[in-house]
C-alpha cells in the first residue's frame, strides 16, 4: 500500500497535468482572440454576393490578420449581405474611406474580407460601415461575363 | 414454558412470511432472542438462515409479519433511525467482510472512526483492546488478504464489538474452520456473551459446537419453527426431523433422494 | 409466440434496469454531499480512477496523434496542403478522438476497474458489513468513485488531445518536414476556444458522467459470485462503449450542427 502523502502528490500532479493540457489547448491550440477580440471594435460592410465567406473568416490589412467576420446577415430591403467584422482594438487607425474586398487565399483556399487602406485622415470607429466594397468573384459569373464579352466582340467585328 | 415468566426478549419475531421470487423463505416463523442469552437459529442449508440475521438488521424487509428489536419495528424505520438502531448492532458475516484496502488496525477502527469523534490515541486504545481480547493485537499492521480464515473472522468479532454493541449476530462462524480455530470461536463467542452481557445470535448448522455453547436453538426447516428449546431439551425431541438433523442420518423425513420417478420404470424406460 | 414472449421480457428487464439505474443515480448525488465534506476519500478514488489511467491515455494520445499526423500529411500534401496538417490534427482531436477515445479507453482501465472493486466488496459482503455498521455504501463507497470518474476524465481527455497534438507535431514538424510556424498558426487562426476546445471538454464530461456511472451501477448492482463479477465487468466496457458512441453522434449533432 502505497503511503498518503505520496498519493497526495500523485493526485496533486495529475490534476495539475490535466489543467495544464486544458491550458495549452486554450493558449497554443486555438484561437484565443475569440477573446481578447471581445474588447475589440465592430464595422460593418455591405456586399452585392459574399461568396463563401463564413462567421470566424478572418479580416486581414496588408496580408496580416486584424479581426475576424462576427455575422453576416441579409438586408432584406437592399438585397445586399450585411457583414460584421470584429477588428482587434490595437488596430484603431483604419482610415474612414477604406475599402473592404472578399478574396479567396490560393484557388480552393478559404474565402477572407481584405481591407485596402484609404487616404482619410479621420479614422474607423466603433459600429461605422464601410462603403466602398467589392464582391466576392463568383466563378460562374466570372465565366459569363468572359463569354458574353467575347459575343459582344464577335458581333461588333462582323 | 409460557411467554409470562420471561422477561420481554431482545428480538421478538411473530409470523414472518418471505419469499424470494418463487421460493417460500419463511412461512409464519416466531422467534424469540432473549436478552444476554445466546440464542442460534439452526437449520439445512438454504432455509433462509442469513436472511433472518438480515431482516433482524433491517437489510430486507419481510412481506409480511414483525420484526421487533429492542422495542423497535424493524422494517417499518426510516433510514436514519434504523442506522441509530445499527449502531448498536453487531454482525460477524461468514467471510469476515474486512476492507480489503485497510490495514487490521483500520479495519477494527474504521467503526469508531465513522461513528465517534474520539481522539486518535483514545481510537487506538480502543482498537488494541479489541483486538486483543481476540488475540491479534500483533497482527494489526497486517492486510487481510495476509490472514488465515479463522484469523479473519477474530479480526471481524473484533470490529463488530468495536461499538459496544447490545447484540451480535454470527452468520455461520464455524464453518470450513480447522478444529482449534472452532474451538477459539466458541471460547470468544462465549467470552463476549458473559463478559459483556451481550445478546447473541448464531445461525449455523454445526451442530456439536452448537449444542456446546447455545442456550437455545431454534430449528427452522421449509420456513417454520420446527421445535425450539434449550439443547438438552432439543435432544428429547420428538420430532423426527429434529433428530435427524441431530444426528445426522443420511435418511429420514429430508430424503437421501432428490425426487425421482420410480428407479426400475427409469432404467428400463426410454428415458424422458 | 414465443419470440413476442421473450421480446416482452427483455423489454421488461431493459426498463427495470433503466429505472433501477437511474433511481441509483439519484440516491448517488444524494449522497454526494459527504464526499464533498470528505475530501480524503475523493483523494484517494482521484489515485485509482485519474492517476492510474494516466500512462495509458498519454501514450495512446501520442500514438494516435503521431497516426494522425502521419496520415494526414500524406492527403494533404496532394493538395499542397500540408501547412494545414496542424489544423487537421488538433480539431480531429479536440472535437472527436480526445474525448471519445480517452473515454473508451478509460472505460476500458478505470470502469472495469471500479465495476470489479465494487462488485468484489459486494461479493464478498463488505458492503453489507458497511451497512450493518450504520454506514451508507452510497456514501462511503459509491459517491465518491463517482465523482472521481466525474472531475478525472475532462483532465484525461485534456492530455489525450494535448499529448496528440504533440505527438502529431513530432511527426508533421520534426520528421515530414511542415513548417513550424504554419503549423501553429493555421491551427490557431482555425481552432475556437468556445466552439471546439469548450465543446470538447464538455463530452469529455459528459462522458466520464456515463461511464462512470455505469461502472458503479454494474458495480453496485451486480450478482455477488464469482461469475456475477466478471459478466458485470465485461458489461461495463460493452455498455460504456455503446453509451459513448451514440452520445458522442447526438453531442456532435448538438454542438456542431448539420443535421
Amino acid at each position: 500500500m502505497i503511503n498518503r502523502r505520496s498519493i497526495e502528490v500523485a493526485v496533486g500532479l495529475f490534476i495539475a497535468a490535466g489543467l495544464a493540457a486544458l491550458f495549452m489547448l486554450a493558449m497554443k491550440v486555438s484561437n484565443i482572440s475569440a477573446f481578447t477580440e471581445g474588447n475589440g471594435y465592430q464595422l460593418s460592410a455591405r456586399f452585392e454576393n459574399i461568396g463563401g465567406l463564413k462567421v470566424r473568416s478572418p479580416v486581414t490589412m496588408g496580408g496580416v490578420r486584424i479581426g475576424r467576420v462576427a455575422a453576416i446577415e441579409f438586408d432584406q430591403n437592399a438585397y445586399q449581405a450585411v457583414v460584421t467584422l470584429k477588428i482587434s482594438p490595437q488596430y484603431d487607425r483604419i482610415p474612414k474611406d477604406s475599402s473592404a474586398s472578399i478574396y479567396t487565399s490560393g484557388l480552393l483556399g478559404e474565402q477572407y474580407v481584405g481591407l485596402e487602406p484609404g487616404a482619410d485622415d479621420a479614422y474607423m470607429r466603433d459600429q461605422d460601415s464601410i462603403s466602398l466594397t467589392q464582391s466576392a468573384l463568383v466563378m460562374e459569373r466570372l465565366i459569363s461575363k468572359f463569354l458574353f464579352n467575347q459575343t459582344v466582340k464577335e458581333n461588333g467585328g462582323s | 414454558m409460557t411467554a409470562s415468566d420471561r422477561p420481554e426478549p431482545l428480538v421478538k419475531i411473530r409470523d414472518l412470511h418471505f419469499r424470494f421470487g418463487a421460493r417460500v423463505i419463511f412461512d409464519g416463523a416466531d422467534i424469540d432472542i432473549q436478552r444476554g442469552k445466546i440464542t442460534t437459529i439452526m437449520g439445512p442449508s438454504g432455509t433462509g438462515k442469513t436472511t433472518l440475521l438480515r431482516m433482524i438488521g433491517g437489510q430486507l424487509r419481510p412481506d409480511s409479519g414483525s420484526v421487533l428489536v429492542d422495542g423497535l419495528e424493524v422494517p417499518k424505520l426510516k433510514t436514519d433511525e434504523l442506522f441509530a438502531l445499527r449502531k448498536h448492532m453487531g454482525m460477524m458475516f461468514q467471510t469476515g467482510a474486512l476492507f480489503t484496502g485497510l490495514t487490521i488496525f483500520e479495519n477494527v477502527a474504521y467503526p469508531l472512526r465513522e461513528h465517534t469523534k474520539l481522539p486518535e490515541a483514545m481510537i487506538r486504545d480502543l482498537v488494541l483492546i479489541k483486538l486483543q481480547a481476540v488475540g491479534l493485537r500483533g497482527a494489526r499492521n497486517l492486510m487481510p488478504a495476509e490472514l488465515s480464515g479463522g484469523m479473519a473472522r477474530r479480526v471481524a468479532l473484533a470490529r463488530a464489538v468495536a461499538l459496544d454493541p447490545m447484540m451480535i449476530m454470527y452468520d455461520e462462524p464455524f464453518t470450513g474452520q480447522d478444529p482449534i480455530t472452532v474451538g477459539v470461536i466458541m471460547q470468544l463467542i462465549r467470552h463476549l456473551n458473559e463478559s459483556l452481557g451481550i445478546t447473541s445470535i448464531i445461525v449455523s448448522h454445526d451442530v456439536t459446537e452448537v449444542s456446546a455453547i447455545s442456550d437455545y436453538i431454534y430449528m427452522i426447516s421449509e420456513g417454520k419453527v420446527v421445535d425450539h428449546g434449550p439443547p438438552a431439551e432439543l435432544k428429547q425431541s420428538r420430532s423426527d426431523w429434529v433428530q435427524q438433523f441431530l444426528q445426522a442420518l443420511p435418511d429420514g423425513p429430508v430424503p437421501f433422494q432428490y425426487p425421482a420417478p420410480d428407479y426400475r420404470a427409469d432404467l428400463l424406460g426410454d428415458g424422458g | 409466440m414465443d419470440w413476442l414472449q421473450s421480446l416482452g421480457r427483455t423489454g421488461l428487464i431493459l426498463f427495470e434496469r433503466l429505472g433501477r439505474g437511474h433511481l441509483f443515480l439519484l440516491r448517488v448525488f444524494g449522497g454526494m454531499s459527504d464526499t464533498v465534506l470528505r475530501p480524503s476519500l475523493l483523494i484517494a478514488q482521484m489515485y485509482s480512477i485519474g492517476v492510474l489511467s494516466f500512462t495509458i491515455i498519454a501514450i495512446s494520445g501520442l500514438n494516435v496523434g503521431m497516426v494522425l499526423g502521419l496520415q494526414m500529411y500524406n492527403t494533404l500534401v496532394d493538395f499542397g496542403a500540408e501547412d494545414s496538417l496542424g489544423q487537421v490534427v488538433a480539431l480531429s482531436l479536440v472535437r472527436e478522438l480526445g474525448p471519445v477515445v480517452a473515454a473508451l479507453l478509460f472505460a476500458g482501465r478505470a470502469g472495469s476497474a471500479l465495476t470489479a472493486e465494487i462488485g468484489l466488496m459486494k461479493a464478498t459482503e463488505q458492503l453489507s458489513g458497511m451497512e450493518m455498521m450504520a454506514v451508507d455504501p452510497i456514501k462511503r463507497v459509491v459517491a465518491p468513485r463517482f465523482l472521481a470518474g466525474m472531475l478525472s476524465m475532462p483532465l484525461l481527455a485534456a492530455i489525450f488531445s494535448a499529448v496528440g497534438i504533440l505527438g502529431g507535431f513530432f511527426v508533421g514538424v520534426g520528421l515530414l518536414g511542415v513548417d513550424s510556424g504554419a503549423f501553429w498558426s493555421q491551427m490557431q487562426a482555425n481552432v475556437d476556444l468556445r466552439e471546439d476546445i469548450v465543446n470538447g471538454v464538455i463530452k469529455s464530461f459528459v462522458f466520464g458522467f456515463v461511464a462512470t456511472w455505469i461502472a458503479v451501477y454494474e458495480g453496485y448492482d451486480t450478482v455477488p459470485t464469482t461469475e456475477g463479477v466478471s459478466r458485470s465487468t465485461t458489461r461495463t466496457v460493452v455498455h460504456s462503449a455503446f453509451a459513448i458512441l451514440a452520445l458522442d453522434f447526438v453531442l456532435t449533432a448538438l454542438m456542431f450542427g448539420g443535421i
